[in-house]
């Protein structure tokens, strides 16, 4: 009953979204206020029926019910609740089910914060929304239904989920990436209205930046929460592997800064609207193109599990229609914003626009390189895949000028500036910079290339200029309270990027990564570390059975951690699995994952020393933790 | 024309030459770094470089895994019409099993043409999932030998 209960209401919110683009488009037409009011409703209407399907499909999870099709394939009677919860969406159906729902509740928050703004407006920024919500709903409905049924003859068992996926990591991943993803609809929508009402100024740009930053903000504890599950589940140490469905969450979320940064141009300044207005299309559409990458299956990857040709047609379409009217309509409208203001060249202004060219080009290169091996086999049917040397390659020399600009920004004024007192401003945090940046790494390390020079001195660069920033402001306001939300938001994301940048050079730069054969008794040296194989002993799970090692790391004779890594197969689906253990600190991991029994006795083993890899999810939680800050101080004004 | 304009050529000049620049390094990447992938029949043919590094997918034959010292593992790819041999140093993925697909990625033996030096072995997360150039691959292979 539970499962027809929710494909009814699924129906419903289809209709209601078919509606919400109709009525309020009606009213535009006819200038009827009570038409164009009807958005509100519609959507709350909306936002219902999509709660209740997705409530019926958790019950139909929690209940066991393998009569649907969808639980039967992602479920299991012996699965941990949690598990149960989180196979909502482990598979097609649901994360699209998920998808839909998230859109409904920021399109729910959007309707019921926005009161002031000018009715049209807001009309038009609900039939975007519907748009999109429909045409989800409908590929949802026409495609992949979730709660399509196995009668007469269910199975008794579900085939259990994907046991990488029964993770607390993964439980959390989609959710918050889909917060991201589908957050951009809102900046979208906002876009579209403005051109759409052949606007000639954008008064939403600070609107526009709270929603851009709070789906930031999410987006990008969402793929942290990716890199740092790959690093300790899949069993090799990656914390990032330019897989292209990583691309795909990646290219929205570079574009993203951009917009963040031109929306503030857009909003104190009331230049680059039209930028500002193309980014947010671009964001959108990268948004768009993520989901028909993981959802169709057209890419050869690690998250790439549908293989119905329609669905991939269905969604290309869709993107097609969707940035395709966008791009057209912006193309008729952006003529509305060309600005003729002459901006300083040493400025704000400069160091901002420069970025986001930048950072747009980059994510160009990502997508180039990503949907080359799609494009080269539709016209040559000769496959190819994109190493990941070109994405390092392509990203990382575009990266330089954006961190060098970093500190900058904030430094200098909006308007003019004069060049040498901002040098004179500036001296003694370039030499430091370069000092700690040569001098730093040779407390744990014999040697310091280049490259850890460069990765090590933009991070140096970014902190202390940011900081200097900081105690100027403070010095000018008397207090660290005086500072604004804002202020704080940028301090936080600034020097979060720095962190990350630190982590991820110092980890690439001086990582020992060792596989052995090694037995029982035996020790191994890394870094300043001594392993030892202490023991191997048999274990049984809820549902798996395996083999549990025991190694002891030592420092300088004294012991520092008992580590356990596991191998475990799981009984239901006959797969294997690695268990990691990791000795997580501030400076450094020890991680240690089982191979396999080897013949002549002992195992094979991956032992890693990984100096500051934590550092790079730290710095990515700072940034969504300054995007936060500044959004909320945003909403407050 | 007037100071404006000039300033603005200048600065779309200025703009062209850098993307051009720019666009030239990025295509040079992407040639650097493309891996071309290749049926074990294709590589008996002769049609895989043996310079480059390629990918080649196939089924691993039942069978076929040999251990070795030091973590050196061998084992037969095939396409049922042609196979073969890789040579990999390191711990395989966790669904790599015989009789599964898989696809590895290195370099071919410049003298043997059905030696490869695997740097990289990738078996996919699900064990019902054929990588789909491995299951074309397969099918192809079928085909020949009939």
């Amino acid at each position: 009953m539970m499962p027809e209960l929710g494909l009814f209401s699924l129906i419903l919110a289809f209709c209601l979204a078919g509606l919400q683009c109709v009525l309020p488009g009606l009213g535009l037409l006819k200038h009827n206020a009570v038409w164009m009011q009807s958005a509100r409703p519609i959507v709350l209407g909306q936002s219902f029926f999509i709660s209740v399907s997705f409530l019926c499909l958790l019950y139909a999870f929690v209940q066991n019910d393998f009569s649907v099709s969808y639980v039967a394939h992602h479920s299991n009677a012996s699965l941990p609740l949690v598990y149960k919860i989180s196979a909502l969406w482990g598979g097609h159906e649901g994360s699209l089910l998920l998808w839909i729902f998230l859109l409904s509740g920021w399109t729910t928050t959007v309707s019921l914060t926005t009161r002031h703004l000018p009715a049209p407006f807001l009309t038009r920024v609900f039939i975007v929304l519907g748009m999109i919500s429909f045409g989800f709903l409908l590929f949802l409905l026409a495609t992949s239904n979730p709660f399509a049924r196995l009668l007469p003859n269910y199975p008794v068992d579900g085939r259990d989920l994907n046991p990488l996926l029964q993770d607390f990591g993964l439980i959390i991943h989609p959710p918050l990436l889909y917060m991201g993803y589908v957050g951009f609809a809102i900046p979208f929508a906002f876009a579209i209205s403005t051109l759409w009402g052949g606007d000639r100024t954008l008064p939403v740009a600070k609107w526009m930046r709270s929603w851009t930053l709070l789906a930031f903000s999410f987006l990008t504890i969402g793929i942290a929460l990716g890199s740092w599950w790959a690093y300790y589940e899949l069993g090799w140490g990656g914390w990032w592997f330019w897989d292209p469905v990583e691309n795909a969450s990646f290219m929205p979320w570079i574009v993203a800064i951009a917009l963040i940064h031109t929306l503030m141009l857009s909003d104190k300044r009331q230049i680059f609207q039209g930028w500002t207005l193309l980014l947010a299309i671009v964001v959108f559409a990268l948004s768009l193109l993520g989901t028909f990458l993981v959802r169709s299956g057209v890419l050869t990857s690690v998250h790439a599990f549908a293989h119905d040709p329609r669905r991939g047609i269905f969604l290309l379409e869709f993107l097609l229609v969707v940035v395709g009217t966008a791009l057209t309509l912006y193309s008729f409208r952006a003529k509305n914003f060309t600005d003729n203001t002459k901006i300083d060249l040493i400025s704000r202004e400069t160091a901002i626009v420069i970025s986001t060219i930048f950072l747009v080009v980059s994510s160009a290169a990502i997508l180039l390189g990503t949907l080359f091996p799609l494009v080269f086999d539709a016209l040559t049917s000769q496959k190819l895949s994109v190493g990941f040397p070109y994405f390092n390659a392509v990203f990382i020399p575009f990266m330089i000028p954006v961190l060098l600009l970093m500190p900058l920004g904030p430094i200098s004024k909006w308007g003019h500036n004069v060049l040498g007192r901002l040098f004179k401003k500036l001296t003694w945090t370039i030499i430091i910079t370069l000092f700690l940046a040569v001098e730093l790494p040779l407390f744990f390390a014999e040697t310091v290339p280049l490259g850890v020079v460069i990765g090590l001195g933009l991070g140096l660069w970014i902190i202390l200029g940011t900081l200097k920033w900081v105690f100027d402001k403070i010095q000018m306001k008397g207090s660290v309270l005086a500072l604004s939300k804002g202020a704080l938001g940028m301090f936080f994301a600034h020097t979060g990027m720095a962190v990350l940048v630190i982590g991820v050079t110092l980890v690439s730069y001086y990582q020992i990564e060792r596989e052995v054969a090694i037995t029982l008794h035996q020790s191994l040296d890394i870094a300043e570390y001594k392993i030892i194989f202490q023991d191997l002993k048999q274990i049984e799970g809820a549902n798996y059975i395996g083999s549990q090692g025991h190694f002891l790391v030592f420092k300088q004779g004294k012991k520092e951690a008992d580590l356990f890594p596991e191998k475990r197969i799981f009984v239901v689906q006959g797969l294997r699995m690695t268990e990691t253990a990791i000795d997580p600190g501030f400076f450094r991991d020890i991680y240690i994952s089982l191979g396999e029994p080897l013949k002549e006795g002992g195992w094979s083993v991956r032992i890693y020393y990984k100096p500051f890899v934590r550092w790079i999810w730290l710095g990515a939680l700072m940034m969504a933790l300054g995007g936060f800050l500044s959004a909320w101080g945003r909403w407050l004004k | 024309m007037n100071a404006i304009r000039k300033r603005r050529l200048a600065w779309v000049v200025l703009l062209i030459c850098s993307v051009v620049v720019a666009t030239f390094f990025i295509l040079q990447a992407l040639r650097q770094n493309v891996n071309l992938f290749f049926t074990p029949t294709e590589v008996a043919t002769g049609e895989a470089k043996q310079k480059r590094v390629i990918r080649i997918g196939g089924m691993v034959q039942k069978g076929s895994l040999a251990q070795g010292k030091d973590l050196t593992i061998q084992f037969v790819l095939t396409d049922f019409a042609h196979s073969v041999t890789v040579k990999y140093t390191g711990i395989l993925p966790d669904l790599f099993k015989e009789g599964q697909g898989v696809v590895v990625l290195g370099r071919l033996d410049q003298v043997q043409k059905n030696l490869f030096y695997a740097d990289q072995v990738l078996a996919k997360h699900d064990e019902n999932y054929m990588p789909p150039e491995v299951g074309d691959a397969l099918k192809i292979g079928m085909r020949n030998k009939k």
